[in-house]
C-alpha cells in the first residue's frame, strides 16, 4: 500500500465476491464494494450475517471463492505481506497472557524484526494514544475488559498501519466502557487517518463511529444499503442526543429489519 | 502469627494422623504378637533404619541421581518429541501411538530387555526411569503446543510472522503451563522407573541404589530394613515430587505474572 500517484484510486475492492466454505455453507454471496484510502466504514448486519467472515477476507485470513477482492489492486494476503501495515483488532483482546502490557504492545514489531529502540519509541506512542502508560507492566489479568481492548487497540496501531480491519471489538464490553472506546477510535482516525473498516451489530455505534454505514442482509451475507452520514468530524459525544444523528440510526436499524423480512 | 496458622492448617492434621497410624501398627504388631519377618512394628523400623542410616542414604542418593538423570532425559527428549510433533499433523498422527505404547507397556515386564540391551549399572536404572517418565512429557508438551486459540494465529498471522516466531513466540510460551503439568507427573514415574531398573540392573556389592536394596532385604527376610528401604523410597519420591513441584510454581508465577 504504498503512497503511489494512484492514491486517489479506493484501497479496497470487491467485486462479485463470494465465500462458501468447505462444509459447502454460502457465507457471502455478489459483494460489490469500494472503500477509499482514509475513509471509515463501518458493516452491520446480523448475527452470523458473515461480516467477521468479509473482514477476513480483506485481511488476507481467508480468499474468495467467488468474484475478487483486492487491497491496494493486489490480492489481500500479496498486499499484507508486501507491506505489513495492515492491522486487524479481533472481537476478544487476544492478548498474550505471558506478557505484560508492553510487550504485548511491542509483539508485532518483533515480529517485524524491529530494533529495540524503534519498538520502545512506538510502544510508548501506541500507550499514550490508549492512555495506558502507567499499566505497561501490568500483566493481562490484572487488567478490566475494557482496558484489554484498548491494550489490543494500542498492538494493532503500533505499526502505524495503513488500514486498520476491527471485528466487532467493543461487542463485550459494558455500555460506559463501549461508548468512550468509540470516542477514543474516532478521534484516533482523525488524528492518524488511517482507513478504517469497522464491523458491528450495534447501530448507533456504527453512526457515530463512520462515514458510511454498509447494511448486510443475514445468511448468505449481500450488502443491502450503503448509507452516508454527515457529521462532521471530531464527533463529539453530544452528537449522541442530536435529533439528526437518531434519526441516522433509525434509517440503518429500519434497513436492517428490513433485511431481516 | 499468620505463617503459623498456615502451619497448623496445612501440616498438622497430616501429621497427627501419622502419628495415630503409628501407634495403630504398634499396637496391632503387639496386641495380635505378629511375628517381626512378617510386620515388623514401627519401633524395629526406626532402630533398621539407625542401624543403616550410612548405607540407606548412600541407595537413596544414587536412586535418586538415577531417577533425576531419567527424569532430566526425559524433559529434553520429550519436549524436542513435542516440537516436531507440533510441526507437523502428519508427523504426530503416524507416531503418536507410538509414543502411546510408552505409556502401556508394563515397564516391569519390558525392563529386564532393556537391561539387557543396554547393560546393568547405572545406564540401565536411567534407561527405565528415562523410558517410564517421558510419555506425559511429550502428552502434556503437544497439548499444549497445539492447542493455541486460533485467532492468536490469526494475529500472528497479520504480522506476517513465520513458522519460527509463531514457535517461540506463540506455542512454546503458550505451552509452558502443560509442559510442568507432564514435568510433575513425570517426576514422580521416574523415581519408579529408577527403582524397578534397579532390580534388574542391580549395580554391584560395592555401589546400590533403592531398588537393589529392596531385593535383597526381601530375599534375606529382613523386613524391617525392608520396610526402612520402603520408607525411604517414598520420602525419595515426595521430595524429588515436591522439589519439580515448587520449581514449576516458580516458574508458573513468573509465566503469568501476578494475579489479582
Amino acid at each position: 500500500m504504498a503512497e503511489s500517484e494512484v492514491d486517489s484510486a479506493p484501497l479496497v475492492v470487491a467485486r462479485a465476491a463470494g465465500k462458501r466454505f468447505a462444509d459447502g455453507t454460502l457465507a457471502l454471496q455478489s459483494i460489490e464494494l469500494s472503500i477509499q484510502r482514509q475513509e471509515f466504514v463501518t458493516i452491520v448486519g446480523p448475527s452470523g450475517c458473515g461480516k467477521s467472515t468479509f473482514l477476513r477476507l480483506v485481511a488476507g485470513l481467508t480468499e474468495t471463492s467467488a468474484g475478487t477482492l483486492t487491497v491496494a489492486d493486489v490480492a489481500p494476503v500479496v498486499a499484507r505481506r508486501a507491506s505489513n501495515d495492515m492491522a486487524f483488532v479481533f472481537q476478544d483482546p487476544n492478548l498474550l497472557p505471558w506478557r505484560t502490557v508492553e510487550r504485548n504492545v511491542s509483539l508485532p514489531l518483533e515480529l517485524a524484526n524491529r530494533n529495540s529502540e524503534v519498538r520502545s519509541e512506538h510502544v510508548n506512542t501506541a500507550l499514550q494514544m490508549v492512555g495506558l502508560e502507567e499499566f505497561r507492566r501490568s500483566f493481562p489479568s490484572q487488567l478490566s475488559g475494557g482496558m484489554r481492548m484498548r491494550v489490543s487497540i494500542a498492538r494493532a496501531l503500533v505499526t502505524q498501519p495503513r488500514l486498520l480491519l476491527m471485528d466487532e471489538p467493543f461487542g463485550a464490553l459494558d455500555e460506559i466502557s463501549r461508548l468512550r472506546l468509540n470516542e477514543e477510535i474516532s478521534e484516533l482516525w482523525r488524528r492518524d487517518q488511517w482507513t478504517g473498516l469497522f464491523v458491528t451489530h450495534n447501530v448507533a455505534e456504527a453512526v457515530y463511529l463512520s462515514q458510511r454505514v454498509l447494511v448486510m442482509s443475514a445468511r448468505p451475507g449481500r450488502l443491502v444499503a450503503d448509507i452516508a452520514v454527515p457529521f462532521p468530524y471530531p464527533r463529539l459525544p453530544s452528537l449522541r442526543t442530536d435529533v439528526r444523528f437518531n434519526e441516522k440510526v433509525e434509517q440503518v436499524a429500519l434497513t436492517l429489519h428490513q433485511t431481516r423480512a | 502469627m499468620h505463617r503459623f496458622h498456615w502451619l497448623a492448617r496445612t501440616v498438622l492434621p497430616p501429621l497427627a494422623f501419622f502419628v495415630m497410624l503409628l501407634i495403630l501398627w504398634h499396637a496391632v504388631v503387639v496386641a495380635f504378637s505378629i511375628k517381626p519377618f512378617l510386620l515388623p512394628g514401627p519401633l524395629r523400623v526406626a532402630a533398621a533404619i539407625s542401624a543403616h542410616i550410612g548405607t540407606l542414604f548412600g541407595a537413596a542418593l544414587l536412586t535418586a541421581t538415577g531417577a533425576l538423570c531419567g527424569f532430566a532425559l526425559s524433559f529434553v527428549i520429550g519436549l524436542t518429541i513435542a516440537l516436531v510433533f507440533s510441526q507437523s499433523k502428519v508427523i504426530e498422527r503416524s507416531l503418536y501411538p507410538y509414543a502411546i505404547f510408552l505409556q502401556t507397556v508394563p515397564i516391569v515386564a519390558v525392563a529386564p530387555l532393556i537391561i539387557l540391551w543396554i547393560g546393568h549399572g547405572f545406564h540401565g536404572v536411567v534407561a527405565v526411569s528415562f523410558i517410564i517418565s517421558l510419555f506425559p512429557i511429550i502428552a502434556n508438551t503437544t497439548n499444549g503446543l497445539t492447542s493455541v486459540d486460533a485467532n492468536l494465529i490469526d494475529l500472528f498471522k497479520m504480522s506476517n510472522a513465520n513458522r519460527w516466531q509463531l514457535l517461540m513466540k506463540l506455542r512454546l510460551p503458550h505451552a509452558v503451563p502443560n509442559m510442568l503439568t507432564g514435568a510433575r507427573i513425570s517426576s514422580g514415574l521416574s523415581v519408579i522407573g529408577a527403582i524397578v531398573g534397579e532390580f534388574f540392573a542391580g549395580y554391584g556389592t560395592e555401589d546400590f541404589g533403592l531398588g537393589y536394596l529392596i531385593i535383597l532385604t526381601n530375599g534375606q527376610a529382613k523386613t524391617d530394613y525392608l520396610f526402612a528401604c520402603i520408607l525411604f523410597c517414598t520420602v525419595l519420591g515426595l521430595g524429588i515430587f515436591s522439589s519439580v513441584n515448587l520449581m514449576s510454581n516458580l516458574v508458573l508465577a513468573r509465566w503469568r505474572g501476578p494475579v489479582n
